[in-house]
């Protein structure tokens, strides 16, 4: 067991290089950096001087040094201009040269600066994460339990009425993105001119204009069932109807093995042979499932906080990316490269846990 | 329960005129028609007959677990006096697991790979009779000792996966017993083992039925077996009993055609390929919605007379002498049984020629990583091990052994498919064990083809049977254009007796044993000198496997092909081969004709195997050797001799030498090769395993 | 509801159409598509039995529903020249968001009359929109799909055939796509300066020569027993391949009839990028289980080259569970498409393609929600109906 966590960890990193070495190349192409320098420096600099502006902020040479530099595993860039002034990647404004470190990227907890925040990288992303936590922590709650009891419910008895109707309900939820059932919802649930909310206003129900609200803003410092209810219903529409096909499939599988028949002959009453029997085999592809789901769930936050305007992570990895906010962008990818790898990770792990098939080494 | 009411000297199980179907949304399929038969306390009843047939669904009838789309839709079953046609759900379940058990053909699938093999016994007690945990546990450890599993208390702690085959089966066998049930169903219980396993099982569930007094639904398409385990059989036929009786009585004096045509062509002690060959039964098994008027077997009955046979239902009619010994055809009163079968044409024995394969000292190691996360050390797994041979133009050599005795890997070395460890392969005139199939030459390719187990795998889903062969022709360079490759494809069907129009059909269209003769046609495509069939008939229904057998032993003595015949079915390779090969976990352990092989000296695996394969023929006197315990993989062979942990002869040799050192081949007259440490003197001293009781 | 009631005054002569009215009128302007969906109903049906998979769909309900609507769509798409009432790009009047069932202003030489679901920000007639919509998805969509698919195939079967250092290799790569979180792939690859880079152009001329080498290696294998078929079927393909390419990943088409936007292409290999590592992935698993088949095994006793056995004798047996995924594909594809379109990602802000009329309308979305409600009915429909599709075909495939 020891030996695949070491080597899997291992193949981890090498991924985790791989993937931000790219993200950093492509953030750093050269019309990427002329935009930046044009947006720091002057909007009408001459090519002459974009060029000389960013040979003085470190952002020449090669890009493999660069990216190295950005990792913390070579020495920054240390320039001293003509008026003797020396400046470097790890140099601060009134730092002393000769007191800086060497090294000063990622590995090191220097993540750089956010052009549109004005802060540094990780006090931004931080903040914006735990936003996003909390979003998503409401979203598993809903989405997961939600999504077995259906895949349950569904599979254990293939072809029956329930079997149809939550089938269809689940095709139909995985077949609307978040931006389709997002859109239904604020129209239904959230408008003051249709949907439901004027009815209720009507019949004097509602003490505001609407039910729920249409922006999650507010959630950013007091989270309610009402600025909540709708982003959390809306990423976990579409999760629900996914994991729920899969749970269905795998338990009308399951159920139609030999095993179950044993059981069934062995006398044991049907919700017994659903608990007992067939729940934990077919509980073994959903698992792997939900949790490759946590990556999707990454794009429908980056919907549905955009559609919210809620200030979490997605938001502001559209923020960073629409403004060409490159240390910002690239510590987003680090994060969310890092996340999905974990997930597919702890998704190994547990698979192996929950079958008893596989033997570890 | 109300077991007070049932009068014991009453059947156990009574089933009357059961008709059963499966319904589609096309229409409905009538599985099993106007079925009846009587299991009494303590009597074992075979259902025998071949797939398709509806045996288990019988057996599944009398469980009540037809699916959604099966129903029963005539007739009852009554089990102690009570009908389970008519009973509750509730009832039904309190029955299941209690007083009717079940055990099924795939021990693996029938078990709950996710719970542990005791939390699965005990659920049994718990469920029917309240039990305590505790009691439960003591009470399967009983069981499972039982069934002669060694240390219970870690098998009760093992997840099924961690078992053999053999020992699921034996845990499945500890299970239907937990609650001492009344009737025991057994489908094919022993279909997915090896030989010398299988006996082991047979021999555990007889001892268990008489010890628990157990009534005993035995389903197989086995003769051999059914005679072993029970005392009375039912054949089957299309959806029919067709005839019942006590088990000497339907083997010695069968009443029906279809009986009669099945033990035609079963090849049994005393059959011989060219003097006395099987006869196969004409025709092919009708399929459920294409039955015939009146008797089902008709179209394909020696005995059919138009007008009589075709004219109505046939019901069942006693036969007056026997012990309620009944047949469903209307002439069973007019047939001369004794009659010796018609046509019988006797073949001439192909000349055996000169030698054209050569095997010396082939070795065959493969590596293998460790754990499944590649944790572990590499091991190397011995396939073969020094194997030597000659085999001769149109001679037939079996290579006979049960699963990881290597034949696979050896036959794979043969085609190219890998390459030697070492050692040398002559095939006619060329060495050919380092070169891969890709470069040898389009010749030496096509003449050494291969016929696959599998008749449902064996041709490509997708593609019709004439562009199958046809691709065989281009491949192998045969003809010069699409028109001469046609009319050469349509010669091969010819060749193979298969109507020409089969060229545009697809695979699904054909049945079994016709798919396995495309096979063969595609085998023989580029005039292949040497042919690997790789068991090419055990997968086919009984009667089928006479005329397949039979189509192959043709083509042979026309082509003079060198036939390598992998089979594990000892019949079978007594009836048909010259030569016999004898492996085990990648050894050749006997080697000689198939006189020498099959008569004493044996080497002690060859004699246990022998004695393992049942025999359907009541005047054949087998003696029982059961070997105790699994084949041990081939991953980790024991030290020494690799038989020596299940050989009863081990005692015999002095001094623990098959404990320590590879025996020798000790070539006996004739050329007869064993590689055993045994004396002359005690292989001299071995008995026949089978004899012919007086007449 | 509330927009049922138009406001008064605002057209003089003729009165706004009433909700019944306005489903009449699509009803009439869907014409051609429900001609050309009863003859497609009525010929599968007459002829099921003899049309495979095809024909068996048609007995399953969920698999007619969703044929039903995945057609209504393709055709709307085909025929959207007849369907739409005016040009969607047209901005009709002064009004901004008019109702649905408006009456359009005169002045403009138009041949309808009313706004039938309404109009956008710019008074652009939302109708049209819809259905132009319709083109431009169905176009790309199925196209993005089918080469993510080749190239899949072509990398998943080696790799599952072949296995070792080549299928670890390919896994790999195919891993790190998968880690990458999908948004943050399309903001890095879809962006106007990452175009001035020529890296769409390096990923299209690599990707795209990939479905060209497949359908080389494909007759090459099944033919070289007859060099003379060989050489026509290959030579074809060849030509029209190299051919294709030349126009669609340099835009250099010596003739102009192949031809892709810089813009459109890099939307196309962002979303075949995206798409190809899960098809590798489906492909490689159903490889390993079809190549131990007796057939495969048959096929190298005979010394088949391993691309004939890959080609000719797996993929055909794998066909079912891979049109299953491609139905759902092209579903997933035109979410993608979508989310794109909802980040103003790659298309051009008049483009009527449903992800950016979603997102142009859901800034008004609680006032007047026609602009982004429709295009969102819109994109649900049709996915749904590939979802329904897909399940449908699998059940069906399932039963034989």
């Amino acid at each position: 067991m020891l030996a695949f966590v070491i080597r899997r960890l291992g193949v981890m990193l090498v991924t985790a290089l791989v993937l931000t070495f790219v993200v950093f190349f492509l953030t750093n192409l050269p019309p990427n950096l002329e935009k930046l320098a044009r947006s720091e420096g002057s909007v009408r600099m001459t090519d002459a001087a974009v060029v000389s502006w960013l040979d003085e902020h470190g952002h020449s040479g090669s890009v493999f040094f660069r990216y190295a530099e950005w990792l913390g595993a070579a020495p920054g860039w240390v320039i001293t201009d003509e008026k003797g002034v020396t400046r470097g990647r790890c140099i601060g404004q009134r730092d002393d040269p000769a007191l800086a470190p060497k090294y000063c990227g990622i590995f090191q907890g220097n993540w750089g600066i956010s052009t549109v925040f004005k802060k540094t990288v990780l006090f931004s992303l931080g903040k914006s994460m735990a936003a996003t936590g909390w979003l998503m922590l409401a979203v598993m709650l809903v989405m997961v339990p939600v999504a077995l009891v259906i895949g349950v419910l569904a599979g254990m008895r293939e072809g029956s009425r329930t079997d149809r109707v939550l089938s269809t309900f689940s095709i139909a939820t995985s077949a609307t993105p978040e931006y389709v059932s997002g859109v239904i919802l604020v129209v239904l649930l959230a408008s003051p001119a249709t949907g439901l909310s004027p009815v209720l206003a009507e019949w004097g129900w509602l003490s505001g204009k609407t039910l729920f609200m249409g922006t999650a803003t507010s959630a950013m410092d007091n989270i309610t069932f009402w600025n909540f209810g709708l982003p959390v219903a809306t990423i976990a529409l579409y999760g629900v109807g996914y994991i729920a096909r899969m749970t269905r499939a795998s338990m009308t599988e399951v159920m139609t093995q030999q095993y179950i028949r044993t059981a069934r002959l062995k006398g044991v009453g049907f919700r017994q042979v659903v608990l007992r029997h067939a729940l934990r085999n077919a509980m073994i592809a959903p698992f792997t499932v939900i949790m490759l789901q946590f990556p999707y769930l990454l794009n429908g936050v980056v919907i549905v906080e955009t559609l919210f305007n809620y200030k979490g992570f997605g938001w502001m990895l559209v923020t960073a990316a629409g403004n060409n906010d490159i240390e910002m962008l690239l510590g987003a990818s680090v994060v969310a490269v890092i996340f999905v790898l974990v997930t597919q990770l702890i998704s190994d792990i547990g698979y192996v846990f929950l079958n008893p098939r596989i033997r570890l080494g | 329960m109300t077991n007070a009411v049932w009068d014991p000297s009453q059947p156990i199980l009574e089933i009357e005129n059961l008709s059963i179907s499966f319904f589609t949304r096309m229409r409905e399929i009538p599985a099993v028609m106007d079925f009846s038969c009587k299991v009494m306390a303590g009597e074992a009843m075979g259902l025998v007959g071949e797939s398709g047939c509806g045996k288990s669904t019988v057996a599944l009838g009398v469980m009540r677990d037809l699916g959604k789309n099966g129903q029963i839709v005539a007739g009852s079953i009554k089990f102690k006096g009570r009908d389970l046609v008519t009973m509750g759900e509730e009832e039904l379940r309190h029955l299941r697991g209690s007083e009717i058990a079940m055990i099924y053909q795939e021990p693996m699938a029938s078990l709950n790979p996710a719970m542990k093999i005791g939390a699965q016994l005990i659920e049994v007690p718990m469920i029917h009779q309240g039990m305590a945990r505790a009691e439960a546990l003591a009470l399967a450890r009983q069981i499972v000792a039982d069934v002669r599993l060694p240390d219970p208390d870690r098998i009760l702690n093992a997840f099924p996966h961690q078992l053999s085959g053999g020992q699921q089966q034996r845990i499945v066998i500890a299970m239907a017993l937990m609650s001492k049930p009344a009737l025991l169903i057994l489908d094919e219980p022993t279909t997915a083992l090896d030989v010398t396993v299988e006996a082991g099982i047979v021999d555990l569930v007889k001892d268990l039925g008489h010890k628990y007094g157990t009534s005993m639904l035995f389903i197989s398409h086995n003769l051999g077996l059914i005679m072993d385990v029970c005392d009375r059989l039912c054949v089957m036929y299309s959806g029919e009993a067709v005839e019942t009786g006590a088990v000497a009585q339907v083997f010695d004096d069968m009443r029906h055609p279809y009986t009669q045509a099945l033990f035609r062509s079963i090849p049994l002690p005393g059959a011989d390929k060219n003097a006395r060959p099987l006869i196969s039964i004409p025709g092919n098994f009708p399929l459920p919605h294409e039955r015939p008027n009146g008797c089902n077997f008709g179209p394909r009955c020696d005995y059919f007379q138009a007008g009589r046979c075709d004219a109505g239902d046939v019901a069942m009619a006693d036969v007056p002498k026997g012990d309620r010994h009944a047949s469903r055809c209307v002439k069973w009163d007019e047939v001369d049984w004794t009659a010796a079968p018609k046509a019988r044409v006797v073949k001439e024995k192909a000349p055996i020629g000169k030698v054209v394969l050569q095997m010396a000292d082939l070795k065959k190691y493969y590596e293998v990583s460790g754990g499944a996360f590649g944790g572990g050390h590499a091991k190397v797994v011995k396939a073969n091990e020094t194997l030597s041979f000659e085999a001769h133009e149109g001679e037939t050599l079996a290579i006979v052994g049960e699963s990881g005795c290597g034949k696979s890997t050896f036959a794979k070395v043969l085609m190219g498919l890998e390459t030697a460890t070492s050692g040398t392969i002559t095939l006619f005139d060329e060495q050919v064990q380092s070169t891969p199939i890709q470069r040898r030459r389009v010749d030496t390719v096509s003449s050494v083809q291969m016929v696959f187990q599998n008749p449902f795998d064996t041709l490509n889903p997708s593609m019709t049977v004439g562009r199958q062969i046809i691709r065989a022709l281009e491949v192998f360079h045969i003809g010069t254009s699409d028109t001469e490759r046609s009319d050469r494809m349509l010669e091969l069907l010819d060749l193979v007796k298969l109507p020409r129009a089969f060229a545009e059909r697809m695979p699904r269209q054909l049945s079994g044993g016709q798919k396995q003769r495309v096979g063969i046609a595609r085998a023989f495509a580029g005039g292949a000198k040497v042919v690997v069939a790789d068991e090419p008939v055990s997968a086919l229904d009984v009667s089928v496997q006479a005329a397949v057998t039979d189509l192959l032993m043709d083509i042979q003595r026309q082509n003079k092909t060198t036939l390598l015949f992998i089979s594990h079915d000892l019949s079978i390779v007594r009836y048909l081969s010259d030569r016999v090969l004898v492996m085990y976990l990648g050894h050749v352990v006997e080697m000689g004709s198939t006189d020498q092989v099959f008569q004493p000296p044996y080497h002690p695996y060859t004699e246990a195997l022998l004695s393992a394969v049942p025999v359907a023929d009541t005047k054949v006197i087998r003696k029982r050797i059961v070997l105790e315990g699994d084949i041990p993989s081939a991953m980790n062979p024991p030290p020494g001799c690799p038989f020596q942990t299940r050989c009863r002869w081990k005692s015999q040799v002095a001094g623990g030498l098959c404990d320590t050192t590879m025996p020798p081949v000790q070539t006996l007259t004739g050329g007869h090769q064993i590689k055993c440490h045994l004396g002359a003197d005690v292989l001299a001293k071995m008995d026949p395993v089978i004899t012919f009781a007086a007449e | 509801m509330s927009f049922l009631t138009p406001e008064s005054g605002w057209a003089d002569m003729i009165e706004p159409l009433s909700w019944a009215a306005i489903f009449g009128m699509m009803a009439k302007q869907f014409w051609p598509v429900w001609v050309a969906l009863v003859v497609t109903f009525v010929l599968s049906f007459r002829f099921k039995r003899r049309l495979g998979l095809y024909g068996k769909l048609f007995d399953s309900p969920v698999g007619i529903i969703g044929f039903a609507l995945v057609m209504f769509w393709v055709f709307t798409a085909l025929f959207a020249n007849m369907i739409m009432t005016f040009d969607p790009l047209a901005q009709l009047g002064s009004v901004k968001n008019p109702l649905p069932g408006a009456v359009v202003p005169e002045g403009a030489e138009v041949q309808y009359k009313w706004f039938l679901l309404g109009g956008d920000h710019l008074a652009r007639d939302v109708f049209s929109r819809m259905v132009m919509g319709a083109r431009q998805v169905l176009i790309i969509a199925p196209a993005a799909t089918t080469f993510a698919f080749l190239v899949g195939i072509t990398l998943g079967l080696p790799a599952g055939y072949i296995g070792g250092r080549l299928d670890t290799a390919l896994s790999f790569l195919a891993n790190l796509v998968l880690a990458f979180p999908v948004i943050l792939l399309f903001y890095l690859l879809v962006t106007p300066e990452i175009r001035n880079t020529g890296i769409p152009v390096a990923l299209a001329a690599i990707l795209f020569l990939i479905p060209i080498a497949f359908f080389a290696i494909l007759f090459q294998s099944r033919f070289h027993t007859n060099p003379k078929k060989r050489n026509l079927y290959v030579g074809i393909t060849l030509v029209l391949g190299l051919w294709a390419y030349s126009g669609l990943a340099f835009n250099a088409d010596p003739l102009g009839v192949w031809g892709m936007e810089p813009n459109l292409l890099n939307v196309f290999v962002s979303v075949v990028f995206v798409n190809a590592p899960t098809v590798f992935r489906i492909v490689r698993g159903i490889v390993m289980d079809i190549k131990s088949r007796d057939y495969v095994a048959a096929g190298q006793t005979r010394g088949e080259k391993a691309w004939y056995i890959m080609l000719w004798e797996i993929l055909p047996n794998a066909r079912g569970p891979l049109i299953v995924d491609y139905c759902l594909r092209i579903g997933y594809t035109t979410i993608l498409l979508g989310t794109l379109g909802f980040f103003g990602l790659g298309v051009t802000p008049e483009s009527p393609d449903w992800g950016s009329t979603i997102n142009a309308g859901r800034k008004l979305l609680s006032m007047v929600p026609h602009p982004a409600v429709v295009p969102a009915l819109a994109l649900m429909s049709l996915v749904l109906g590939l979802n329904l599709l897909a399940d449908g075909l699998r059940e069906e495939s399932l039963k034989d």
